[in-house]
């Protein structure tokens, strides 16, 4: 399969079928170019979190394919950072000791990775909680260890499963705000999963509405904004018009769908 | 920046321990102290029921039986807890990698759980050497707490941090050794560390199992006139009327499981104490 230039993966003619009979996937076709902020944006169980898992190997399709660019050989899956839904730290493991799990799994001792468990942290604005354990952290700061726990590997893919969904409308904004220096400082590709228009506009450079399940794509919208996006471009009238733009075409599509 | 729920590293000693301890302390002083009243005034003969003062100087001059007693008693529970905990941790382990071990076996061991030990005590005593039967009965009823809750515990890991393991810890080759390898990283990284509350509660459970059990079996290999733990020491008393002998018989084993108990609570404590809900203040 032969990618545009620019791409670093595609997903191709994908199908997923689960044990249980549940189809997440129909015919899904995507491509995610090297540096972008892409957003998969749907309603809930309409497989956006499969495709990320099939993204980073954690799940087969049952047709078609996912091609990345380069060498079809080679294991992609150490130049991937993911974020989870939930924070899914070790509760038995400290902050650092959380961050350190993926250079600890590819053969790095603590004391080879404390520098860039220290920079990753600091990235995040946790240096001063590296000895906490999890209980003692509020909901965004738990967020905040795993990002710094994707990010610790230097990844060239992150991928977010809905991160910041459980959290209020001000700790979102934050780390809505925090992601993107974070993209712009790291320079890596962001696949972003949200059921929320607005913080697909806050966020995106590209946004995939998707149907109900099976999941396909069904339209696709560049968020013509600037880079640094903050709190005055969510109280920008153009923001405004961007989000209505994503709701339309996402009503429009759910109503085509259901008919 | 968002605040920190807390920082403590653990909680103090407070009005609440201190109540803890003096509570148990109160009422137990209070029911000796009325006893002991009792007893007196009502000239209770010491074959019926005596005096605590006088199972107190039971204690002191039966010391040297009582303590050997103790001691073998001892012996017993603990060597039966030690190895219901190998056997237990190490099926436990296998189970969790090998489907096919685990529905071979388990079933076995449920039927050896549901079974009472003292119906299989007048057996052992038959087939095996009094002492091995004896410690027997301590490991099978000791046993089935620590395996099914190992179990538990290895099983109950977050499907995200599994994943996760998957991702980063993905090896090139996926050949069986490559496999096993990984499944003994999950292992050894994520489910040990997850499986420790569940397992240590396992564990509490099996310490006084283990000591019933000894009891049990030295009840059992009494009545055949030997062995000479506190179980003996207690049906001995009976048959000789020794009944402040058999009081503190009693009341040594009494301590024996509460010690046992206490060093496994603290043992928990100081592995759970930094992050597991279990081990910090309760909120009531």
């Amino acid at each position: 399969m032969t990618l545009p230039p620019t791409a670093i993966l595609a997903l191709h003619r994908v199908e997923k079928c689960y044990e249980n009979g549940v189809q997440a996937l129909s015919n899904f076709d995507l491509t995610v170019f090297g540096n972008e902020f892409l957003t998969l944006l749907g309603p809930s169980g309409c497989g956006k979190s499969t495709v990320l898992r099939l993204i980073a190997g954690l799940s087969e399709p049952t047709r078609g394919a996912v091609a990345w660019a380069g060498a079809s050989q080679v294991d992609h899956r150490h130049e991937i950072g993911f974020v989870f839904q939930e924070p899914t730290l070790m509760p038995w493991a400290n902050v650092a000791d959380n961050v350190w799990l993926p250079l600890r799994l590819r053969g790095l001792s603590r004391r080879e990775a404390s520098r860039q468990i220290a920079e990753s942290l600091s990235r995040v604005g946790l240096e001063a909680f590296a000895a906490a354990y999890p209980r003692e952290l509020s909901g965004g700061m738990k967020m905040r260890v795993s990002i710094a726990r994707a990010l610790v590997m230097r990844p060239r893919l992150l991928l977010m499963d809905e991160p910041f969904g459980a959290l209020d409308e001000i700790t979102r904004f934050r780390l809505n705000d925090d992601l993107l220096r974070l993209k712009a400082d790291l320079g890596c590709t962001v696949v972003f999963v949200t059921h929320s228009v607005f913080e697909s506009v806050s966020l995106s450079d590209r946004v995939v509405v998707m149907s109900p399940r099976p999941g396909s794509v069904i339209a696709e919208l560049k968020v013509d904004a600037p880079d640094r996006r903050g709190e005055d471009f969510r109280v920008s009238s153009r923001y405004g018009e961007l989000c209505r733009a994503v709701s339309k075409v996402l009503s429009e599509a759910m109503a085509d769908k259901e008919a | 920046m968002e605040r920190p729920l807390s920082t403590s590293s653990g909680r103090r000693f407070g009005k609440r321990d201190a109540l803890r301890i003096a509570l148990p302390f109160g009422l137990l002083a209070a029911a000796i102290a009325a006893w002991e009243l009792y007893v007196r005034a009502a000239g209770v003969p010491a074959y019926i029921l005596p005096a605590p003062s006088l199972i107190a100087r039971t204690i002191v001059s039966d010391w040297p039986v009582l303590s050997a007693s103790l001691l073998v008693t001892l012996r017993t529970t603990l060597l039966g807890l030690v190895l219901a905990l190998v056997g237990g941790v190490m099926l436990a382990v296998l189970f969790s990698l090998s489907r096919l071990v685990e529905y071979s076996l388990y079933p076995f061991m449920v039927a050896l759980q549901v079974t009472p030990v003292i119906a299989i005590a007048p057996l052992l005593l038959i087939y095996l050497p009094q002492d091995t039967a004896v410690l027997a009965c301590a490991w099978i009823v000791a046993f089935f707490p620590i395996l099914s809750n190992t179990m538990l515990g290895l099983q109950s890991v977050d499907r995200g941090l599994i994943d996760l393991f998957a991702l980063y810890g993905a090896s090139p080759s996926e050949g069986p050794a490559a496999r096993l390898r990984s499944h003994l990283r999950v292992l050894w990284h994520l489910r040990r560390p997850a499986a420790l509350p569940a397992f240590l509660a396992g564990l509490r459970i099996a310490v006084g199992l283990s000591l019933i059990g000894a009891v049990v079996a030295e009840m059992a290999a009494g009545s055949a006139g030997a062995g000479s733990g506190l179980a003996y020491r207690i049906i001995e008393s009976q048959y000789r009327l020794n009944i402040p002998r058999l009081f503190a018989a009693l009341i040594l084993l009494a301590i024996t499981g509460i010690v046992l108990f206490g060093a496994v609570a603290a043992i928990t404590h100081v592995l759970l104490r930094r992050w597991h809900e279990s081990a910090l203040a309760p909120t009531r």
